[in-house]
């Protein structure tokens, strides 16, 4: 059984779960079930962070992945975003990696530099 | 002197939506002044996605909701002036500013938008005893050195209070190689949304420690750094009980423990702040007690999420318009009052035109966390309008919409949290 707070609305519902028949117990609304499920079999987020850039008015622009990717996955791509630099101009949109992690997740700037 | 019809103070999204929103409704000389040499304010280091949902339908991180905004500003005839500093504001709407571009200027409005946000509360507003070392920082001081300068203010971090910049700060320095001990919380409960108690902390097996707060920083005398905090558990009226004592050894404590509106430009105009919100007093239409002086965003009261900024600093350009055409409309007063766990209200009043035609929306935050309950609004005792809500908190901005035409034998205006009716 695993416990969770739901976040689609900013009600907060307790939710408890089980991880095997994942039956969601706690929820006030449809909505709540679907969170439960998803947190449990594979919890995903939108990574945002930062990569090196030269020759703008700051040393670093921000980036973010273009879809959720796998919560596990949240340190291996911070490590991927290390090794990145690059060099002004770059626009909000501009991909830096492609399907990174064997997914069909990209890095995209998110900042006009 | 320079003369324009309609001067925005501040570059942030309440300044480029009033700017928009002014524009959209026919002003056609309006100037921007923004200190920073970028339009934006404090989406560019808040990197982190989740704005948007409500304006733009999508979750966009801050710099890119800003983007969306320069892009439509761009499209028109507005003006900025970056690298300005705003020094001084008369009541007689006269702006004393200064650059290195332009030097000193004193520029005369026709109307003014204040729109210059608000910043973080510091260890001096909150008063913690303890070693005065290095080491300690506001949340958002090291958000920008993290995300705009790329340093990492240090590698194990506690952080006092659980506002929304101190949450997202916490999952950023873990992400960035820092361990989080602790976020340590004065209240019974978070002070910010619940999707970053989530994402920031629980994700993060992060603790949270409820009813605690720091009661002493301890440094190491070698380096002058702090070594050690102690936190202490709270009672009932937030006083630290003693012998609950914990030790947390750290090299840095982050402090994320509320904003203030920044008004020191309008109180040298003399326009009238409220106490509660830190903010100017507001007429419906935005203005504050100054003619033709109006305030929209985190100035006029702190908001929690970017697109209600957005949606307030529009309807400010809109009415500043609609003053710039029609003259100041003086009438008699509602008088809007925060009752029963209702913290403030804004607007605080409300004229009595347009009665046909108009509708107030009255902003405020509630003093503690309840379900089910509703918001009333009575005048006399006599109830006028009734809001069910199934979740109410602190943390969480309420707007509430009224036509004018219930309001037209009203004097006061309460608004209060009452039980559901059965």
């Amino acid at each position: 059984m695993k416990e969770l707070i739901c976040i689609s609305c900013p009600r907060g519902c307790h939710l408890k779960v089980d991880e095997k028949t994942l039956e969601v117990t706690g929820n006030s609304c449809p909505r709540g079930k679907i969170y439960g499920i998803s947190e449990v079999t594979n919890p995903v987020r939108i990574i945002t962070s930062t990569v090196k850039i030269s020759g703008a008015s700051s040393p670093r622009v921000s980036v973010k992945t273009d879809k959720p990717i796998a919560k596990n996955k949240m340190f291996e791509v911070m490590k991927l975003l290390d090794k990145v630099e690059l060099k002004s101009p770059v626009n909000i949109g501009d991909i830096v990696l492609s399907n990174i992690l064997g997914t069909d997740v990209n890095i995209v700037v998110t900042k006009k530099m | 002197m320079i003369e324009r019809e309609l001067v925005i103070i501040g570059g942030g999204p309440a300044g480029l939506s009033a700017a928009y929103g002014a524009y959209q409704n026919g002003v056609k000389d309006i100037l921007i002044i923004e200190r920073d040499s970028r339009l934006g304010g404090i989406l560019n280091q808040c990197i982190h996605n989740g704005f948007g949902l409500h304006k733009f339908k999508e979750e966009l991180t801050g710099p890119e909701y800003a983007q969306r905004y320069i892009d439509l500003i761009q499209q028109t005839d507005v003006e900025v002036k970056s690298d300005t500093m705003v020094l001084d504001l008369t009541k007689d709407k006269i702006i004393h500013c200064i650059s290195s571009e332009d030097g000193y200027q004193t520029i005369k409005a026709k109307a003014i938008i204040l729109a210059m946000g608000c910043r973080e509360r510091t260890r001096g507003a909150i008063c913690i005893p303890g070693s005065r070392c290095a080491g300690i920082y506001t949340a958002g001081a090291a958000q920008k050195y993290c995300n705009i300068d790329g340093y990492l203010v240090g590698k194990k971090v506690v952080i006092l209070g659980s506002g929304d910049i101190g949450l997202i700060m916490a999952r950023r320095m873990v992400l960035e190689g820092a361990t989080v001990a602790a976020d340590v919380e004065l209240c019974p409960y978070s002070n910010g949304l619940n999707r970053n108690v989530v994402q920031c902390l629980n994700d993060f097996n992060i603790p949270l420690y409820l009813s605690h707060t720091v009661t002493d920083i301890v440094s190491d005398e070698k380096n002058g750094r702090v070594s050690k905090v102690i936190i202490s558990k709270v009672d009932e009226n937030r006083k630290p009980i003693p012998g609950t004592e914990t030790e947390i050894e750290c090299d840095t404590l982050l402090l994320s423990v509320g904003l203030i509106p920044e008004n020191e430009l309008s109180q040298n105009a003399e326009i009238e702040i409220d106490p509660r919100t830190k903010g100017p007093i507001v007429y419906d239409n935005l203005e504050t007690s100054v003619e033709g002086i109006f305030a929209c965003g985190n100035v006029l009261h702190v908001h929690d999420l970017v697109d209600f900024v957005s949606l307030e600093a529009e309807k400010a350009g809109k009415k500043v318009a609609e003053y710039l055409n029609e003259g100041e409309k003086y009438a008699t007063l509602i008088k809007v009052e925060n009752r029963e766990q209702v913290g403030y209200t804004v607007p605080q009043y409300i004229r009595k035109v347009n009665l046909d035609n108009d509708t107030v929306q009255i902003s405020f935050r509630v003093r503690s966390p309840m379900k089910n309950k509703r918001i009333v609004l009575e005048s006399e005792g006599k109830e006028i309008a009734s809001f069910p809500r199934l979740h109410l908190a602190p943390s969480e901005m309420e707007n509430i919409k009224i036509k004018k035409s219930k309001l037209r034998d009203v004097a006061v205006l309460s608004v209060s949290i009452k039980e559901m009716q059965r």
